[in-house]
């Protein structure tokens, strides 16, 4: 008979109630804000929320409100134009030290936010932005690496004197060419022993040995590569203070990197793409803190601060080994003593120096200095002015501890992940790895808040359409049919939100398409009521025939429909996957508003004990 | 309100060799069409750079591609679009996949003057590599719905439905394709997510129509499998039409209200959805009765044979 369980009824009122709960984010608009972060040596505080407003306020800008945000700043705006005003003025005021940045402020109410409700995320098809996909050199970054292992090869037959006429990178590895052909088997074994990275194999010739690097090995060099750039970009674009970026892996060896809001791609193009190197330089005797103090500094040192702490530092003008010479650098644990660590490779030129060095010097300390040179541009008069700001950071000081070469291990750090990030900085700094941009797509604002009217107007469209169609078709059941679309548009909203999606405009797309199959459900229910009446069934029945017989279908049909989904999802990038998500979740939640709550629905109506003696349908 | 009239009676299988005539030619037709004017893709697959820019002033297309031939971009093809002041400026794929001066602010540099300065719209610069691996991507993601429909049929129905089922979404697929190469309308990254999208609606249509068949072979033994798929056809019929006409509806709106960038993907459903709908009716129907399906192929043997033998 047709009825419906008080248990799911109240299931249906609290999907109902969470679903506009988290669908009400999208309704509040976002303010355009100025937000104003710390980097190096700058302090957000009152007195800097203090000189921003007396600027604004002698500018005369007008500004809705200022105030503290995640440790930033916020000052928020009426519209675009003043934002930019804005900015610019509050940049000549904080100078250094502060990275001022346009955002979008959300107007959401607190109580919606602590509960995890918040706007879907745009995408940049409808904000506009930058999107760049990177592809990370993989053939500069395994030649570094095969470059060491020649070095490796070379002093390990050097060191058990076996006699070799050449060792040298070839198009399929390294070429071993040995002096007796005799020595194979024990080249062969010491090399498996010493660098198991490497695959021996025979060369053509008996003295001739290929040594390949491992399958393991060259994912590694790449895994590393890639974790590496990921790394620099993250640290470059918060120099660029864009809010909300998204730095992403794609694949083997990309990365996506997204910029909201940012025009000017050829400057972030060069911030992105700006160099890094490495120093290590001995430590100088004398206290930095004094000389930091007075300014006093030894003729043959160089004052740094170190990375973090900023404690400063004082090192010889003279440079042990750069960041060019520098092979490989890993973070590990320490056999011994099982303490984290960073094992670093370099090459035979910086060994040599490095060896030299270290035999005078055990018991001393030596630092590793990192230098990022990135390009900056101001307008000062209406003149763009262009220059480069090098920062120069300690990132490791340590004390030597015995002779070592090529290869040794930097230990004493605090924690594992303060190794990968050592790891992670000393290979930024080696330039191992290159990146060429090989997608990228500029989206100006304006298109994207026209494609952003443009998508909902079709949605709308699209619903009232349906909406009209159903009323007039089913009447009553097209009633039904439509309080489970609307539900369903919610659900769908509710989801992307939830999970926190990013919605595109053929993600907009989708949701329309969602409205059009889900009705699909709908109609397969309403055509099957039809036909039981019309078999002769009375009306409650025929309503409770018509949902049992087509959910059958409405599940196998939605079923097949999901798995094309699910397979856009995964093939898909960008606009395809943006679709293929609102598609699935549509889908999905389809399956229950149409089944379940139409029902519901139709039971309110039809339901009970009452005799009834016409169904519109 | 009906469209279709209450017990439709209509003789569908009848029509069975003029449809397939008419599919196999749609087919041939679509190969044809791919093998020798091919598909207009998009720089999404092709790669290189499209930029689309505003000047304050109406700009001379002329001037604008001399400035380009003189900065290096050889085969630069400038368009005006919508107004005057709206230019499109696309350059070819170049060899050199490093060279990024070849994206959207080179052009913009090289074109904007202090007495005419233009706004950067949109841009796209995609690398060559990009945009072949893309295209191998649409065709797996493809296979991959296949497969994936040809397993859950097999296990909710049936081999012989299985295999009705995708050869028809297959020829949806293929069929929507061929228009696009017949109407060389440009072929990007959206109407690729279309054009797949369309593989739902064909399997979505065909399943209803094979979920009443599967129901009429179960309840009406008296009847033959051709009559028992033209039954089913008509019962489903109205169904059919009315989702058709709303799928319809909810496209010609993105079509209509979507914007430039929609009305491929918009085009390509629409077409799909009428597609869709015809060879569920037209292509899958008759192709399961050359197969010969029955009402045995849905009963499963081994209960047949447990009851045999719990008879005396």
């Amino acid at each position: 008979m047709l009825e419906y369980a008080r248990w799911k009824y109240v299931v249906a009122v609290l999907v109902l109630l969470i679903a506009t709960i988290y669908s009400l984010p999208n309704l509040y608009p976002q303010d355009t804000a100025v937000q104003i972060s710390a980097t190096r040596g700058g302090v957000v505080d009152e007195a800097l929320k203090e000189r921003v407003q007396g600027v604004l306020e002698r500018s005369q800008i007008d500004f809705k409100a200022i105030g503290f945000d995640n440790n930033n700043l916020l000052v928020r705006l009426a519209d675009p134009n003043t934002q930019i005003r804005a900015a610019d003025t509050i940049r000549g005021e904080v100078g250094q030290g502060y990275v001022v940045a346009l955002n979008l402020a959300s107007t959401v109410p607190d109580w919606l936010t602590r509960i995890g409700a918040d706007p879907m995320l745009l995408g940049l098809d409808l904000q506009g932005g930058v999107h760049f996909l990177m592809e990370v050199d993989q053939k500069a970054a395994l030649e570094t690496r095969e470059v060491g292992f020649v070095d490796d090869v070379r002093s390990l037959l050097r060191d058990n004197r076996i006699g070799y006429s050449a060792v040298d990178r070839s198009g399929s590895g390294i070429l071993i060419r040995l002096r007796e052909a005799s020595d194979r088997n024990a080249v062969a074994g010491l090399i498996g022993r010493e660098v198991p990275q490497l695959l021996i194999q025979d060369g053509n010739e008996p003295a001739v040995l290929i040594a390949q690097l491992r399958e393991t090995e060259l994912k590694t060099i790449i895994d590393n590569a890639v974790e590496q750039n990921i790394g620099t970009l993250r640290n470059r674009i918060n120099e660029l203070g864009v809010a909300d970026p998204v730095v992403q892996r794609q694949g083997a060896n990309r990365i996506v990197v997204q910029l909201p809001g940012v025009q000017d791609t050829a400057q972030a193009k060069k911030i992105l793409g700006a160099t890094a190197t490495l120093e290590y330089r001995a430590a100088v005797d004398g206290n930095a803190f004094d000389a930091a103090q007075s300014g006093r500094i030894p003729s043959d040192a160089r004052l740094y601060y170190e990375r973090g702490t900023n404690r400063p530092i004082l090192l010889s003008r003279r440079i042990i080994a750069s960041g060019d010479q520098l092979v490989d650098a890993r973070s590990g644990f320490d056999p011994q003593s099982g303490s984290p660590m960073v094992s670093v490779t370099l090459n035979a030129a910086a060994g040599a120096r490095m060896n030299e060095f270290t035999r005078d010097n055990v018991g001393r300390f030596m630092g590793v200095v990192y230098i990022e040179r990135l390009p900056e541009s101001r307008i000062v008069d209406g003149e763009e002015i262009r220059t480069t700001r090098v920062t120069e950071e300690v990132i490791n000081y340590a004390r030597i501890n015995g002779v070592f070469g090529r290869k040794f291990q930097t230990t004493g750090l605090g924690s594992s992940s303060e190794a990968a990030e050592l790891a992670l900085l000393l290979r930024a700094g080696s330039l191992a790895a290159p990146v060429d941009i090989v997608e990228e797509r500029i989206i100006g604002p304006s298109l994207g808040k026209e494609n952003i009217e443009r998508g909902w107007t079709a949605v709308s469209y699209a619903f009232i359409f349906v909406l009209v169609f159903f009323i007039f078709y089913y009447k009553v059941f097209g009633i039904v049919t439509n309080i489970a679309l609307m539900l369903n548009l919610l659900l769908v909203v509710a989801a992307m939100s939830l999970i926190g999606a990013t919605l595109t405009l053929p993600g907009l797309a989708g949701i329309a398409l969602t409205v059009g199959l889900s009705v699909d459900a709908n109609v397969l229910i309403n055509e099957r009521i039809r036909e039981e009446l019309r078999r002769g069934l009375p009306p409650q029945a025929a309503i409770a025939e018509g949902y049992d017989k087509a959910s059958g279908t409405i599940w196998d049909a939605n079923v097949t429909a999901l798995l094309a989904g699910v397979a856009l999802f995964a093939f898909g990038t960008g606009p395809v996957k943006g679709f293929a998500v609102t598609l699935c979740l549509g889908i999905l939640t389809s399956i229950y508003t149409a089944v379940s709550v139409s029902r519901g629905v139709a039971t309110l109506i039809y339901g009970g004990r009452r005799k009834i003696k016409r169904v519109l349908v | 309100m009906n469209i279709i009239p209450i017990d439709s009676n209509i003789n569908f299988l009848r029509l069975r060799h003029v449809a397939m005539a008419l599919a196999i030619f749609m087919l041939v037709g679509t190969f044809v069409l791919l093998g020798t004017k091919g598909l207009n893709y998009a720089l999404d697959f092709t790669g290189g750079t499209v930029a689309e820019l505003t000047f304050e002033h109406p700009a001379d297309l002329d001037e604008l591609r001399d400035k380009l031939d003189a900065a290096g971009y050889a085969g630069a093809v400038v368009q005006a679009f919508g107004s005057e002041m709206d230019v499109m400026v696309r350059l070819q794929s170049s060899e050199d996949a490093a060279n990024i001066t070849q994206t959207g602010d080179a052009v913009l540099t090289t074109l904007s003057t202090p007495e005419n300065p233009a706004t950067l719209v949109r841009s796209d610069f995609v690398g060559p590599q990009v945009g072949k691996e893309l295209a191998q991507n649409g065709i797996l993601a493809s296979v991959f719905v296949m497969l994936g429909f040809v397993i859950y049929i097999s296990m909710r129905f049936e081999w012989k439905f299985a295999v009705a089922a995708i050869v028809t979404t297959a020829f949806d697929l293929i069929a929507t394709t061929g228009l696009f190469a017949l109407s060389q309308r440009e072929f990007d990254l959206t109407v690729m997510a279309g054009v797949m999208s369309v593989m739902g609606y064909s399997i979505n249509d065909t399943i209803v129509v094979f979920d009443r068949v599967r129901e009429n072979f179960k309840s009406l033994h008296k009847l033959n499998t051709a009559e028992i798929l033209n039954r089913s056809v008509n019962q489903t019929l109205s169904r059919t039409v009315i989702t058709s006409v709303v799928a319809l509806l909810t496209v010609l709106a993105l079509y209509l209200y979507g914007g430039d960038s929609l009305k491929g993907m918009a085009e390509s459903q629409m077409f799909g959805i009428v597609i869709g709908t015809l060879s569920s009716i037209f292509i899958a129907c008759p192709l399961l009765y050359w197969m010969g399906a029955s009402k045995e192929d849905l009963i499963p043997k081994v209960r047949d044979d447990a009851e045999l033998a719990r008879r005396p």
